[in-house]
């Protein structure tokens, strides 16, 4: 109930204003042409000043500005470019130089080795003259006494045999006999003893 | 007489009147709105101009992000040619822009929402176009009205055509504007009256109304700045620029 008087009063009070606005109007003030010079007059020259100011005083202004910072910012970016490009140079210096260094050092490394290895390969040889000499002498040394060895065995094999004989039978055998015996045996079995 | 919506489009003289000879040249309401607008624009721009440093300020973006946006719309529609007439468009559009603007805030008078104003400004832009055309092309600039590859049965009615339609270009442009400014603050105006005469039980619907509508007519405002100097760059386009 109170919503239906609150909306129909609204409603009503639309008609009424409308009512006051219909009675009231009068027209478009636009239309009465009383002042019409009177606007032409205070447009033209407010409009005229306005334009003469800002076309000869502010905007050429306002472009300088806007042309300056843009300049300035291209000149930014050319030394930043510069800079760059000057830093990129540089590195390429650094780098040329860091290869060549290593190149360098790679070089005084190699001929070092080699010097080494050389002198390694002299004493070496020298070395092993020595150590071939050696082995020459010992095996003279061996051979000789490889040679000796069956007469001195045989010697002794001699001497002993007599000295068995003499104690066993109590009298002198001919030494010659028993060289000789012992002369067949070792040929006979000398290359099972003294064979290599 | 505050609740008539019409009245607020009175022009009344603000001190004396003033006569030039059979002419009524007294200082008024709208004089004085158009004085404000003008020496409003005049500071901003000064301000904005003024120091020139790297980082702009405020006021110095605002002067330099209008002059490059201006710039641009001339460009993009009238070309490179538009160039020597870019000061009077970048004047037309802040003007008319400052001139609604000003009109929307309350208890002011909208220069823009009387006839005379923007007729004034139509013509001036019609018959300064008009003049460059025939300047830059001489009698060649009547070729605008005989646009080509129509078939020759229809190229009377189609120049009568753009005849008609070249010489309602400064109707159609003033009548645009005064029309939008009038019939928005009219409309608040209404939407104002409703929450008075409704009171503190219905008027807060129309109070909402209008509150929408402010936001609505300040768009309006800028738009039809826009338009205005968007139409005066394209007649000026056709007068430079003779494509036909």
């Amino acid at each position: 109930m109170v919503k239906k008087i609150y909306f129909q009063s609204i409603f009503f009070s639309f008609f009424f204003i409308k009512e006051a606005f219909a009675a009231e109007s009068g027209g478009m003030p636009q239309l009465n042409p009383e002042f019409w010079v009177s606007q032409i007059f205070w447009l033209v020259l407010t409009f005229g000043i306005m334009y003469l100011v800002l076309s000869k005083l502010i905007l050429p202004k306002i472009s300088n500005n806007l042309e300056s910072r843009k300049s300035q910012i291209l000149e930014n970016i050319e030394a930043a470019e510069k800079q760059r490009e000057d830093s990129d140079a540089k590195l390429k210096e650094y780098d040329e130089i860091i290869s060549k260094s290593k190149l360098e050092a790679n070089n005084i490394f190699n001929q070092a080795r080699e010097k080494a290895l050389k002198d390694i390969g002299a004493k070496r040889e020298v070395l092993d003259k020595q150590i071939d000499n050696e082995i020459s002498e010992a095996e003279k040394e061996i051979d000789v006494l490889r040679k000796n060895a069956p007469d001195k065995i045989n010697k002794i094999a001699i001497e002993t045999s007599s000295e068995l004989l003499q104690k066993l039978i109590g009298a002198e055998v001919n030494n010659s006999s028993i060289s000789a015996i012992v002369d067949d045996l070792s040929k006979r079995n000398g290359d099972k003893y003294y064979g290599n | 007489m505050a609740a008539n919506p019409m009245s607020q489009f009175d022009v009344y003289r603000i001190g004396p009147e003033i006569k030039v000879g059979a002419f009524d040249i007294s200082f008024t309401n709208a004089s004085l709105f158009m004085i404000l607008s003008t020496v409003s624009i005049l500071l901003i721009f000064n301000l904005g101009s003024k120091k020139n440093s790297i980082l702009p300020n405020k006021i110095q973006l605002l002067a330099e992000l209008s002059y490059t946006f201006v710039s641009k719309m001339i460009s993009d529609t009238a070309g490179s040619k538009a160039k020597p007439y870019f000061a009077f468009i970048f004047s037309l559009f802040m003007f008319v822009l400052f001139c609604n603007m000003f009109g929307m805030i309350p208890y002011t008078f909208t220069v823009t929402s009387h006839i005379i104003v923007t007729f004034v400004l139509a013509a001036f832009i019609f018959i300064g176009v008009t003049v460059i055309g025939f300047f830059k092309h001489g009698f060649g600039y009547l070729k605008l009205f005989v646009p080509s590859g129509v078939p020759a049965v229809l190229l009377p009615l189609i120049v009568v055509i753009e005849i008609i339609s070249y010489l309602s270009r400064p109707i159609s442009l003033s009548v645009r504007l005064f029309a939008n400014m009038m019939a928005g603050h009219t409309m608040m105006k209404v939407f104002g009256g409703f929450v008075i005469s409704l009171g503190i039980v219905g008027g807060w619907l129309p109070l909402s109304f209008s509150v929408a509508l402010t936001g609505l007519e300040i768009l309006v405002a800028f738009l039809q700045a826009y338009v205005f100097a968007i139409l005066t760059c394209i007649y000026l386009n056709d007068a430079l620029n003779l494509h036909h």
